[in-house]
This record gives structure tokens, C-alpha cells and sequence, in this order.
């Protein structure tokens, strides 16, 4: 016997069918348009303008430089998130505020605003290259930029998890004789690990496409500080729509990869919370 | 970033235009594509040209202007934007548009000059007083000189600033294709930053106080001094340079679809004319007439000045042999 369940409310098969249709028109025809375009060009071809040694220097420093800036982000994200929502101090919330601007400003704004701070004529980058370190126009600029526009990820999206976590667990821990330092890991960081890696992961995702930013402060120099987007500008800018489309759906490629592996991760530390 | 959006809203705004003024009258819209630094010419030149047109057939002409990197604004053509003429950097650009079949072959021949109403060419920036002494291109592959240029991949300017070095290196004593290459190497060895376009090169140069000395068009070095005052920065003229030649052209299928073919071809054949002459002048563009030229608001420094067909045999040859994918600049980058 098939017995169809009802939820309470209606409209499954209506809501269901519009948001296929929305994510359709909106994230998968162009990808399927990038993959087709692709496919048309041949594999030689594909293959060498996919790993031609521009292209790959400029992966290793967009997928790194993304990498180092959602690991200083995981760590000082999670830091400010439990600041923000733990305790209450005056600025408060003008501090909260100040976390989103990165989403508001314009990317261009940041990287020129970044670039003036950073280069060697500028507030902090002349003081700094005077201690020996160049921060503009190095793959440091780049990470740096990326670690500015991917900090309101991670802490928006641990904000309302770090809320519901009760402190009377802490507190109960604590009764149970718990240390500091087990409560953290044993009690707090499983709650939060999930969210954590969402914002983590999203922040990664959005450093190695970002463009805007970069190109003011890398300084684009070929195989040193050339980001993976740049290269498919310029390749796009010389007609080269072969060449261009290579290098997206190698970062496509790889960005599904990383998140797929974040994902599962994020699915294990769920279920090993649940067990526990 | 801007031209991203800017180019689609150009789009939008001259697609409103057009259809509120079949409404209102006969009055044509024409849209001129062009590259950054031509901005303020073509203001008035816009202004100039449809002054004239309204004496001499009594309508109406208006001119939309769309600005950006000559490559990006030569993609935005071939991708669907009406331009009823595209005044480009160079000519490889509008050869793009043609393969694209919008421009009809021989494009170059259906105008005087080919097809190329105003040249200009690549002179050096240096900061007041010139402190490095720098007098020519050998002076830019000395330790310590910091130079700015944008990147050749993305930036007509750079183009014609490479083609220059090369050809400057190519006529020394000795030169070579493998002298040539090796001086490329260690000028671009003393660039610490390669924007993507002219502009953003003269920001770093101008605004962030980057390097010694910025390779410019020849206009907006002279609109540099002007507008920043000698006591700021200098122009240094190099013993030889490159012919550099902006092409102009009409874009036929555009102008057929939407029936403008008479008044982009006379919007083009303005420039040749004295008053579009003296416009160009006025902007440092190196006028084609004598009597611009001698008219002109500055002096154009008499330098040997090579052109692309006979350094390099014309644009095709030398994009491949130095901007595509792994040839001469992708080499300098490689060997290292």
C-alpha cells in the first residue's frame, strides 16, 4: 500500500518545481554553457591551455592565498563571532556592523583602499616595508585582500549558532568537573564545528573567485602574483575564449572538489556530534 | 570593473534612446565604441560633428560614447553591442570585429591614412627634475630604475610601449631577435606592477607615487603635465619610438540593420576634416594635416618613429610572434 504523507502545508510540488526552475535559469544553464563551450574546442587544446604554466602558477596562488585567507579567517572569525555575541561592551554594535562591510563595499573600493594603506608609499605599507616587508603587490597583498573580503562569512554564519548555545551547558560542564580547556573542546567547539566549516568553506569559496579586490593590490605579475580570474581576462581579452574557458572549468572543477570534501567533512562532524 | 557594468548600461541607455526618438523626430543615435583616453575628444568632437550635420541636412544627430580597454570594448562589439562605429587603439581590435564578420574586409583601404584620422606615440613619464636621468630606452633596463607599464596582454598602450622597446633594441648596434628579447626580459625585470590598462598605470605612477618613470601615450603625457604642473612630472622623449595608429571604422552590420550608414560614414569622415583635425590636435593626437599640426597647442617632438607594418609586418604577424599564448612575453616570464 503507497500511502502519500502530507505535510501541513501545501504547495510542495509547486515550490519544488519553481525552485528547480530558478536554480536552473540562475546557477546551471551557465555553468552547462561553460562545460558545452568547453567541450567544443577539443581536448589537445583544452588540456594545454588548462595547464599551460601561467594558468598553473596562477591556481597554485588563487586556491592558496584563498586557503591562507579562510584559515586566518577561521580562526580570527570565530574569534570575533564569540566576542560579538558572549559579551557586552560598549561599540558593540557599531564593531557588528563594521563586520558586513566587507559584503557592502564595492570590491574595487577595497582593493584600491588596500593597495593606497599597502603600497610602499602608503600609512601602514611605508612603516612596513621599513621592517623588510612588502605587502602590496606580493601573493601577501593577495592574501591579505582575500582575508578582507571573506571575514563576514565566517562570523555570520557562526553568530546565530554561538547564540543558541546555552552557557549553562558550559556551566553544567564545568559542575561536571570539567576543565577550561576540555569544556572548549569537548562541549563548545562540536556544537559549532559544523557552521564553523560552512563559513570556512564560503569564505574560501568566495576568495578564489574574487577579482575585483586583487587585481589593484597582486600587481599581476605573471607566474608570481597573477590571480586564476586575471588569467581569464586577459586570455578573453585577446580573443582567446578557448583558453579563457579552460582555466573556468579547471577552477570549477576544483572549487566542486573542495567543497564536495568540506561538505563531507561537515557531514561526519555532524553525525559525530550526534552520536556523542 | 566599472566597464563591466558600464558597457551593458551604455547599451541600455542608447537602445532608450533610440526608441524614444523615433518617437519624437528624425533623429538619428549613432554609438561610438571607443578605447579610455579618448573621452574628452570625442565630447567634442560629438558636439562639433552634430552641429554641422543639423546645417547641412537640417536633422538631428545624436552620439553616445562607450569607453574602456580597446580589447574588452572590441569584445563587447562582437558580443552584441550596436556600435555604429568603433574608434579603437589599434588595429588589430577592429580586425577581431571583422573576422566576427561585422566589419567588412578591407576596412582599412575605405578611409585616408589607413583608416587612421590621428596617430600619436609612446613617450616616457619621469618625476620632476628627472632624478634617474633617464634619456632612452637603455636607460630603463638599469638597476634600480622602476618602470610602469601596463600589461601588454590586456592594454593597447602596453602593446605599442612593447613593440617600441623591441624595435628600439632591434636597431642597436648588434641588435637582434635575441638581443631584442633579452632587453624585453630586463625592462620588464624593473616593472614592479602591471596594471591592466593605461589608466590604472597613471594612477600607480601619478597617484601612489610607484616608480621612476611610466610609458605613456604621447596625449596623456602631455594632459599629465598639463593637468599636475611640470613641477610634478616631466616628459622624456626616446630617440625612437612606434608610429602608434588608432584605427576608426564602421561597423556595416550595425549601420545596415539600424539604416545610420550615412551619418556614421560622415561622423569618421569629420575627423579628416580641418575642424575635426585641429579637435585631435587640440587633445595632443599628432594631427594627419599640416595645418593642425602647425596649429597645434603643443609641439610634437620630431623622433624617428617606426610603424608597426614595417617593424613588425603588420598587427597579425606581431601578435603572434609576441602576445599570444607562449611567445615573447609569456617568455620572459617563463625563463625565470
Amino acid at each position: 500500500m503507497l500511502r502519500r504523507r502530507h505535510s501541513v502545508l501545501p504547495g510542495f510540488g509547486l515550490t519544488l518545481g519553481f525552485s528547480v526552475f530558478y536554480l536552473s535559469l540562475v546557477v546551471l544553464v551557465p555553468l552547462a554553457a561553460l562545460l558545452l563551450k568547453s567541450a567544443s574546442f577539443g581536448w589537445a587544446a583544452f588540456r594545454a591551455a588548462a595547464v599551460a604554466p601561467r594558468a598553473m602558477a596562477a591556481y597554485r596562488l588563487s586556491f592558496g592565498a584563498a586557503a591562507a585567507g579562510a584559515a586566518v579567517n577561521a580562526v580570527f572569525g570565530l574569534l570575533v563571532a564569540w566576542v560579538l555575541v558572549r559579551y557586552r561592551f560598549p561599540g558593540r554594535r557599531v564593531i557588528d556592523a563594521l563586520v558586513d562591510l566587507p559584503f557592502a563595499l564595492p570590491t574595487a573600493v577595497a582593493g584600491i583602499a588596500l593597495t593606497t594603506l599597502y603600497a610602499e608609499t602608503g600609512w601602514l605599507g611605508r612603516p612596513l616595508s621599513a621592517l623588510g616587508l612588502k605587502v602590496a603587490f606580493t601573493p601577501l597583498g593577495v592574501g591579505m585582500a582575500l582575508t578582507f573580503i571573506g571575514l563576514p562569512f565566517v562570523v555570520r554564519t557562526l553568530q546565530p549558532v554561538i547564540e543558541a548555545l546555552d552557557p549553562e551547558v558550559e556551566e553544567a560542564a564545568a559542575s561536571l568537573g570539567a576543565g577550561r580547556a576540555a569544556t572548549l573542546v569537548r562541549v563548545v567547539l562540536p556544537a559549532i564545528v559544523p557552521a564553523w566549516l560552512t563559513g570556512v568553506a564560503l569564505a574560501f569559496a568566495r576568495a578564489v573567485g574574487e577579482y575585483g579586490s586583487v587585481v589593484f593590490i597582486a600587481g599581476n605579475m605573471p607566474m608570481k602574483t597573477e590571480i586564476a580570474p586575471l588569467v581569464i581576462m586577459t586570455r578573453l581579452e585577446q580573443y582567446d575564449y578557448a583558453g579563457a574557458t579552460a582555466v573556468a572549468v579547471v577552477m570549477l572543477l576544483a572549487s566542486l572538489l573542495i567543497l564536495g570534501g568540506v561538505n563531507a567533512l561537515q557531514a561526519f562532524s555532524l553525525r559525530r556530534a550526534a552520536v556523542e | 570593473m566599472h566597464a563591466r557594468w558600464f558597457v551593458p548600461l551604455l547599451a541600455a541607455l542608447a537602445l532608450l534612446a533610440g526608441g524614444g526618438s523615433t518617437l519624437l523626430a528624425q533623429e538619428t543615435t549613432l554609438l561610438n565604441v571607443s578605447y579610455d583616453p579618448t573621452r574628452e575628444l570625442y565630447q567634442e568632437v560629438n558636439a562639433a560633428f552634430a552641429a554641422q550635420w543639423k546645417a547641412k541636412t537640417g536633422r538631428g544627430v545624436a552620439i553616445q560614447q562607450s569607453h574602456g580597454g580597446s580589447g574588452k570594448q572590441a569584445r563587447a562589439v562582437i558580443d552584441g553591442l550596436e556600435a555604429d562605429v568603433v574608434t579603437l587603439a589599434l588595429a588589430y581590435d577592429v580586425e577581431a570585429i571583422e573576422k566576427a564578420g561585422l566589419v567588412r574586409p578591407g576596412w582599412q583601404k575605405r578611409l585616408p591614412d589607413n583608416a587612421c584620422p590621428y596617430t600619436s606615440t609612446i613617450v616616457f613619464l619621469v618625476r620632476k627634475g628627472n632624478p634617474k636621468g633617464i634619456k632612452d630606452w637603455g636607460d630603463l633596463v638599469r638597476p634600480g630604475v622602476a618602470v610602469i607599464t601596463p600589461n601588454p596582454k590586456t592594454s593597447g598602450a602596453a602593446r605599442w610601449s612593447y613593440l617600441a622597446a623591441w624595435a628600439w633594441a632591434l636597431r642597436q648596434p648588434g641588435g637582434s631577435e635575441a638581443r631584442a628579447q633579452d632587453f624585453v626580459a630586463r625592462l620588464y625585470r624593473n616593472v614592479p606592477v602591471l596594471d591592466t590598462g593605461a589608466r590604472g598605470s597613471t594612477n600607480t605612477f601619478v597617484q601612489r607615487g610607484i616608480g621612476d618613470v611610466l610609458l605613456a601615450w604621447e596625449n596623456e603625457a602631455f594632459l599629465a603635465v598639463k593637468e599636475l604642473g611640470p613641477e610634478k612630472v616631466e616628459m622624456v622623449v626616446p630617440s625612437l619610438s612606434i608610429l602608434a595608429e588608432p584605427p576608426v571604422a564602421l561597423v556595416d552590420a550595425v549601420v545596415d540593420r539600424k539604416g545610420t550608414r550615412a551619418a556614421a560614414q560622415a561622423y569618421l569622415e569629420f575627423l579628416y576634416t580641418p575642424d575635426g583635425q585641429r579637435l585631435a590636435a587640440k587633445h595632443y593626437y599628432r594631427p594627419r594635416s599640416k595645418e593642425a599640426l602647425a596649429q597645434a597647442p603643443v609641439r610634437f617632438a620630431d623622433v624617428r618613429l617606426v610603424t608597426i607594418d614595417e617593424a613588425f609586418s603588420g598587427w597579425t604577424k606581431a601578435h603572434a610572434a609576441h602576445f599570444a599564448e607562449g611567445a615573447s612575453f609569456d617568455r620572459i616570464y617563463q625563463a625565470r
